[in-house]
């Protein structure tokens, strides 16, 4: 286990100021972040409120089964997620390994789940652009604009997580080694942060694109 | 007159411990990025101010005989882009924010240095794209972008541009970041929140709007990027997308981006009053919540952009009274700083003449921004140079005043030497005349209807933008001047010693040039900020 006087960088007086430094730049970040889902979001609010009927049979489009088992999978990481980091409070090594590459594993199944349903969307011509098809949708020329909002957010969600499978395998080398323990396990913790947030961005996503309209009960 | 000790350089500080290129390219010291960010400011401010020279030079005559007229959209966009978000924005908050802000608030460092240098390469990485896409033939949507003329219609290079200003906001973004964490965490034993100087308010207040707006921004760009490569019709109205949506989210940074610019400019004016009139600032927390409250209201009046574009009449109503209450803590910092000098002693060196010249040209850009906020006068002064002198009044004639005012301020602290006196003092006042002569003529041409982003204009208007053309030269004469005895005073300046002005920052305390761990022990506070004592009002005797 790394000391802490090898964790602590120069210029902060005790390791307790280098934590809460890190702890409110993680959720400094995480603001910048909303902000920057925020643009998306409000496009979809816009086109949404503008074009009620191509969205509404737009998102019947979209698999409600594969989204819903991603849904479980996300959920299921935060967890797994939120073990690791337990473990690394009290210094479990193996454990935390286990709970990192469990989180991983759940990651790579919703990358994967998320790629055959935009391979899905591939195969439909569901895809914005000159070749773009709605079979059966009401106001077809706007529905275009729903996959536009779908494949912007679910696609900036998705760049979240391949970057957050890039850390994660950073972090599993890191506890391997025996990096994180009681004294000092920040990184993971505010990693930690940033899984949490990207699974939160997806259970906004999630009705937004998937369960909204989907009775038909709704009318705009 | 009591003369102090001569001074001396301090033998190891930041500039000497190491020479070598690597220990400068890849320095976690935030004296040293402060130094590489001056330079690359530099080089884009001087790459900005020769597309300035090129449209001055067009509009001398009322004919269109020195560009073609793509050519002169493309040079009044890279204008706009190299200045807005190579220059402006991170001018002061990169250059002296980062060299500063440890050293005001008696810390080692801002909380994260390697971000720091990462947040250099990146704005470094943003600048190549702009670069690059300058090189291949330029772009010619106007630093705005609006869709769907950037989107569908335009022949630059959009792309490039356009990711070039996403990365380059991530740069500000993490710097935003970096300096929030620094003035919670890392400030010195018994330097509490009322206790720290004006200038860290204001970098803390153009920080909030950094992390709150540039991610919009950056979004914003990268649809415009997709909706350019990909047709996925966001912006298109061909496929019910909307264009003034792009505005909406344009503007909701880009017109907070204004107070990224002035606000940390107002804070060099703080420390410059208060120093050179000996005296504490007149209303400490009044200036102080300015600030913020400038932050908090710059995020609610983007609509004003909008007046002739769509916006509802009572959105614009609404847009309209936000404007004006912006106004209000503007107002506050002017009167303040006029109060500081009351009864001060006051020294007129160069940073005081800056700082002067800030307040002139910044009331009258802030008053002309009233014009702007009311509904009806705007309709008939959109897109004219009415505006064009507007946004140059705050944003040259506020932001670079600062800049400059702080460069010179802070110079003994940055390089251990003074700059020639007699030199400083002309080219100020040569910035300020020039300035004037530039911009003043184009609000008269802009009400009598001159639009912007024409080089081809009637006869009748030629005599205001010969004036303006003129006072241009005057204003880059005044700028270069500056550029080269700087240059000079790095090896012939006089030493400058700890504390030439008898100013009371914790800047002041240590020596000049700074050691690179900033203090031999960290520094403890005991007083509120800009308690002169008379030790300190003795020394300038």
């Amino acid at each position: 286990m790394a000391s802490q006087s090898t964790a602590l960088q120069h210029h902060f007086e005790n390791a307790e100021q280098q934590k809460d430094a890190s702890t409110i730049g993680m959720w400094v970040f995480l603001v910048t972040e909303i902000m920057f889902f925020g643009g998306l979001f409000l496009a979809y609010m816009v086109y949404r409120q503008a074009y009620p009927a191509a969205f509404a049979s737009a998102s019947n489009k979209t698999d409600l089964w594969l989204g819903a088992a991603n849904t479980t999978v996300l959920i299921c990481s935060s967890l797994t997620m939120a073990l690791a980091v337990h473990y690394a409070s009290i210094g479990k090594k193996n454990l935390i390994v286990l709970f990192l590459v469990l989180t991983l594993l759940l990651g790579g199944t919703f990358l994967g789940v998320k790629s055959v349903e935009y391979h899905d969307k591939w195969v439909h011509h569901e895809i914005p652009g000159a070749n773009f098809e709605c079979e059966g949708c009401a106001d077809a020329q706007h529905a275009s604009l729903f996959f536009a909002c779908y494949f912007g957010m679910t696609g900036l969600h998705a760049t979240h997580m391949i970057i957050g499978i890039f850390i994660i395998l950073y972090l599993i080398v890191k506890a391997r080694k025996g990096d994180y323990g009681p004294e000092w396990h920040t990184p993971v913790e505010m990693f930690g942060l940033y899984w949490h947030f990207v699974d939160i961005v997806w259970i906004f996503l999630f009705p937004l694109l998937y369960l909204i309209d989907r009775s038909g009960g709704l009318k705009g | 007159m009591i003369t102090a000790p001569s001074p001396v350089l301090t033998k190891k500080n930041y500039l000497n411990e190491a020479h070598s290129l690597k220990s400068w390219l890849l320095t976690k010291d935030h004296k040293r990025i402060g130094i590489l960010y001056l330079i690359s400011v530099t080089f884009f401010f001087m790459l900005g101010g020769l597309y300035a020279a090129m449209i001055r030079l067009e509009l001398m005559t009322p004919a269109g005989d020195l560009l073609e007229s793509n050519t002169y959209n493309k040079v009044f966009t890279m204008h706009g882009v190299l200045m807005v978000f190579l220059f402006l924005i991170p001018s002061i908050p990169a250059v002296l924010g980062n060299f500063l802000l440890p050293l005001m608030i008696g810390a080692k460092d801002v909380a994260f240095p390697r971000l720091n240098l990462l947040s250099y390469y990146v704005y470094l990485a943003g600048g190549l794209f702009i670069f690059t896409s300058l090189i291949l033939g330029g772009v010619d949507t106007g630093w705005t972008f609006y869709t769907p003329f950037s989107t569908s219609y335009s022949n630059g290079y959009v792309l490039t541009t356009g990711l070039g200003i996403f990365i380059a906001g991530f740069s500000s973004i993490l710097t935003g970041l970096n300096f929030i964490v620094t003035i919670h965490r890392m400030r010195a034993p018994g330097l509490t929140w009322f206790r720290l100087p004006l200038f860290v308010w204001a970098h803390y207040a153009t920080s909030m709007i950094q992390i709150l707006g540039t991610p919009v921004v950056a979004v914003t760009l990268f649809l415009v990027v997709l909706e350019r490569g990909l047709h996925i019709g966001f912006f298109d109205p061909a496929y019910g997308g909307d264009p003034v949506l792009f505005q909406h989210m344009f503007w909701f940074y880009s017109h907070p981006a204004v107070y990224i610019m002035i606000l940390p400019s107002m804070g060099v004016v703080s420390e410059i009053i208060s120093t050179f009139s000996s005296k504490k600032p007149f209303g400490y927390t009044f200036i102080a919540f300015s600030s913020l409250a400038i932050a908090v209201f710059g995020f609610l009046v983007w609509g004003h952009h909008l007046y002739v574009a769509s916006q509802s009449v009572y959105a614009g109503m609404v847009f309209s009274i936000l404007t004006y209450i912006v106004a209000i803590p503007s107002a506050i910092k002017i009167f303040n700083w006029l109060a500081t000098m009351y009864k001060g002693s006051v020294r007129i060196t160069t940073p005081m003449l800056y700082a002067f010249g800030f307040m002139g040209l910044f009331t009258i850009g802030g008053l002309t921004g009233l014009f702007l906020a009311s509904i009806g006068l705007d309709v008939h002064l959109t897109d004219t140079y009415f505006v064009v002198a507007h946004f140059h009044y705050v944003m040259v004639g506020g932001a670079i005043m600062g800049f400059l005012g702080g460069i010179h301020f802070w110079w003994p602290k940055i390089t251990g030497r003074m700059y020639p006196e007699g030199w400083s003092k002309l080219s100020a006042i040569m910035v300020f005349c020039g300035f004037n002569l530039t911009f003043f003529p184009q609000f008269l041409v802009g009400y009598m209807g001159m639009p912007r982003r024409y080089h081809v204009y009637p006869p009748e208007f030629q005599v205001f933008n010969v004036l303006s053309t003129a006072g241009a030269g005057l204003l880059g004469v005044g700028y270069f001047v500056p550029f080269i005895y700087l240059l000079w005073s790095l090896k012939y300046g006089k030493l400058a010693g700890d504390n030439p002005w008898g100013a009371t920052g914790l800047e002041w305390k240590t020596s000049s040039p700074p050691i690179h761990q900033n203090f031999e022990v960290t520094p403890v506070v005991t007083q509120e900020a800009y308690t002169y004592t008379t030790e300190e009002v003795a020394h300038i005797g």
